[in-house]
C-alpha cells in the first residue's frame, strides 16, 4: 500500500542570497490535516520557508507540490486558489476596510467573480452573508463593520486568519500566528486554529514553545536552513540535539 | 483615502444617494443662474471628467501618474485633428478620442503595472514630456506651439451648433461628464472594484488572497486613459483648438492637485475639486492677477494640512463627528 499523497510536500528545496543559504534541500511533506509547528532559532529560514512555498520567493532548486500537483513554477496568486494560503508574522491587513469588506474581497476572489465590473453587490450578497458567518466563527462578529485600522491588535491578528479562511485553504500556513497577541489572549488564538476542520493541514511557526507544545501533533526543527529533525511533541522534546541548538536549558527543568 | 463610511453595508454603499442627484441637478441649471459663464461650466465639467480618470487609478487604485496629460493630449489631438481634416461629426470624433487614448493607455500599462513609487512617478512623468515634445516636434501636423488652427466642429446630431455662448458646449460636456460618472460609480461599487482598493490598501497581500492583480491594474489603466481622452476630446470640440498645453505637465500636476484638494477615492472628490479650483482661479486671477499663484499655493497648503482626505474627506470626518455627538447624546437621554 502507498502512503496517501501528502496536502504539501518539498523535495530538495534550496535557496540561497549570496552565501547565505536560507532553504538547504529541504524535503518536507505535511499529511493531510495536520496541526504541524515549524520551530527553530531566530535566522533558520523558517519564514523564508513559508516564502518559498507562497511563491514570494523562487526556489534556486527542488520542487514542491500541494496534494500531488507540481506547483513550484506557479504564481503565487494560483497556488491561492488551489488552496495554499499563508498569514504573516507582521499583521498585513487592509486597513481603511472593514472586516466584512475584508473577508467579502476575498471570497469574491474564491469564487471567481472579483474581476466582474458591472455587477454590483446586490446580487451578490450571499458572498457577504458567507463573510459574516465566518467572522462569527473566529468572534468577530461585532467587528465587522469597524475600520480595520482602529481594532485592537488581539483583534487584527484574528481577522489575519480570517482573511485567510475566507480563501477555503486546503494548507494553511501560519507565521507566528500569536505574535504580539497578549498572553491571556494567545491560547484562545491558538485553539481557534486547533479546532479548524480536520481538512485543513496547518502549519505554524510559533516561538513560544509552551504553546507549540499543547497545540502542535509534530514538529519540524529547522537550523541553518536545514531540517535537524521531524518528530512528535514528545520526540522533539527528548531530542539530545533540539536541546543543545535551540531550546537550551529551557527544558531541563 | 478612506473611501468607506464606517457601518455602510455593500449594498446601502451602492445606492444612489439624495445628494448625488441634487447635484447632477444643479449643475444641470447652470444654464439658469450662471448663464454668461457656461463656457467655463464646462471647462469645470471637463476638468472634473479628467480628475475622475486620475481618481479611478490613483484614488481608488492608489497608483499616482504625473504625466496623465498624456492621454488627455492625446484624446485632444485625436478629436482635433479628425476634425481639421474634415471629419467634424463631434460623437464619433469624441468616441475616437477616446479609443486611441485608451490604446496609449493600455500600452503603457505593460511597464506601469510593473512599478510602483518613485519609479512609477519617474516614468509617467517621462511619458508625459515625451509626447509633449512629440507634439511641440511634429509642428507640421499639430500646429506645434501655434497650436492647431481650423478645428470645426459640426453641430451636434445636426442640430445643435457649438455657439460662442457655450450653451451646446455645456449640454454635451454635461452629458458626457454624466455618463463618465455613472461608468465609474458602477465599476468601483463592484467586486472588481473592491479589488482595486484592495490594492490600494495592500498591494502586496493582493496575491495572497488569490487576486490576479497585473491583468485588472491593466485593465483600470486603460480605462482611466480613455477617460481622460474623453476629457481632451471634449475640450477639443467644445473650444474648437487643441494647443500644446492639453498635453503639458502643468496639466497633469493640475489634475493631481485637483483631485487631492477634493479628496480622492470618493468618486466626487474630482468634481468638487475642479469646482473649487477652477472658480476659485477664476476669482483670484482677477483679484490679484499677478499673485493669484501664491494663494493657490496658500489654500492647497491649508487644506493638506488640515483635511489630509480633502475637502470631501474633511466633509465626511465632520459628518461622523457631527452624528457620533447627536448618537451619544441620544444614549444619554
Amino acid at each position: 500500500m502507498t502512503a496517501p499523497t501528502p496536502a504539501l510536500a518539498t523535495s530538495g528545496l534550496s535557496k540561497s542570497f549570496g552565501a547565505l543559504g536560507v532553504a538547504r534541500s529541504i524535503d518536507f511533506a505535511l499529511p493531510a490535516g495536520a496541526r504541524h509547528a515549524l520551530i527553530g532559532p531566530n535566522g533558520a529560514g523558517k519564514t523564508s520557508f513559508i516564502n518559498l512555498l507562497t511563491g514570494a520567493l523562487a526556489p534556486d532548486a527542488g520542487r514542491i507540490s500541494l496534494s500531488g500537483t507540481d506547483i513550484t513554477e506557479m504564481p503565487t496568486h494560483r497556488r491561492v486558489k488551489l488552496g495554499l494560503v499563508r498569514t504573516f508574522q507582521i499583521t498585513s491587513l487592509f486597513p481603511d476596510f472593514t472586516p466584512l469588506e475584508s473577508l467579502t474581497m476575498t471570497i469574491c476572489e474564491r469564487e471567481g467573480v472579483a474581476g466582474r465590473m458591472l455587477r454590483g453587490f446586490r446580487r451578490l450578497s450571499h458572498l457577504a452573508d458567507e463573510a459574516h458567518a465566518l467572522l462569527a466563527g473566529i468572534g468577530l462578529a461585532d467587528s465587522a463593520h469597524a475600520i480595520t485600522r482602529t481594532l485592537p491588535y488581539g483583534r487584527q491578528r484574528l481577522l489575519e486568519i480570517g482573511v485567510a479562511l475566507a480563501a477555503r485553504p486546503r494548507v494553511l500556513l501560519l507565521d507566528e500566528p500569536a505574535a504580539g497577541v497578549p498572553e491571556k489572549e494567545s491560547g484562545a488564538l491558538l485553539e481557534a486554529i486547533a479546532a479548524l476542520p480536520d481538512d485543513i493541514a496547518v502549519m505554524f511557526i510559533e516561538h513560544d514553545m509552551d504553546l507549540v507544545f499543547r497545540f502542535a501533533r509534530s514538529i519540524t526543527v529547522l537550523v541553518a536552513g536545514q531540517v535537524l529533525c521531524e518528530g512528535t511533541p514528545a520526540q522533539i522534546a527528548e531530542d539530545a540535539r533540539v536541546r543543545e541548538v535551540y531550546l537550551g536549558a529551557h527544558f531541563d527543568g | 483615502m478612506e473611501s468607506i463610511a464606517p457601518g455602510a453595508g455593500f449594498e446601502r454603499r451602492s445606492r444612489l444617494r439624495a445628494g448625488e442627484v441634487l447635484l447632477w441637478l444643479a449643475i444641470a441649471a447652470a444654464p439658469l443662474y450662471v448663464p454668461g459663464h457656461l463656457v467655463l461650466a464646462s471647462q469645470i465639467l471637463i476638468t472634473a471628467l479628467f480628475a475622475l480618470s486620475l481618481d479611478l487609478l490613483l484614488g481608488y487604485g492608489g497608483m499616482i501618474s504625473l504625466g496623465h496629460a498624456a492621454y488627455f493630449g492625446t484624446g485632444a489631438y485625436t478629436a482635433g485633428l479628425l476634425a481639421q481634416h474634415g471629419w467634424s461629426e463631434p460623437i464619433s470624433g469624441l468616441v475616437a478620442a477616446m479609443l486611441v487614448a485608451a490604446a496609449l493607455g493600455f500600452a503603457a500599462s505593460f511597464v506601469i503595472v510593473r512599478l510602483s513609487g518613485v519609479a512609477l512617478l519617474m516614468v509617467t512623468l517621462g511619458l508625459g514630456l515625451l509626447l509633449f515634445e512629440l507634439a511641440n516636434a511634429l509642428a507640421d501636423i499639430t500646429g506645434g506651439s501655434d497650436g492647431l488652427q481650423g478645428v470645426e466642429i459640426a453641430p451636434l446630431l445636426g442640430l445643435f451648433g457649438f455657439d460662442m455662448v457655450g450653451r451646446t458646449g455645456f449640454v454635451y460636456a454635461y452629458l458626457v461628464a454624466l455618463g463618465a460618472f455613472a461608468l465609474v460609480r458602477r465599476i468601483v461599487h463592484s467586486p472588481f472594484g473592491l479589488s482595486l482598493q484592495g490594492y490600494r490598501e495592500n498591494p502586496a497581500r493582493m496575491a495572497q488572497i488569490g487576486a490576479p492583480m497585473a491583468a485588472r491594474l491593466r485593465l483600470v489603466n486603460t480605462i482611466s486613459a480613455g477617460l481622460a481622452g474623453l476629457a481632451g476630446g471634449l475640450l477639443a470640440q467644445t473650444t474648437q483648438f487643441v494647443g500644446l498645453d492639453a498635453l503639458g505637465f502643468e496639466r497633469s500636476a493640475e489634475v493631481v492637485i485637483i483631485l487631492i484638494l477634493g479628496g480622492g477615492g470618493r468618486l466626487y472628490g474630482g468634481l468638487v475639486g475642479a469646482l473649487v479650483f477652477m472658480i476659485g482661479r477664476d476669482v483670484l486671477s482677477e483679484a490679484n492677477p499677478e499673485y493669484w499663484y501664491f494663494w493657490l499655493g496658500l489654500i492647497l497648503v491649508l487644506v493638506v494640512l488640515f483635511m489630509p482626505q480633502g475637502i470631501l474627506g474633511g466633509g465626511a470626518a465632520l459628518l461622523v463627528r457631527l452624528r457620533g455627538r447627536a448618537a451619544l447624546g441620544e444614549a444619554a437621554r
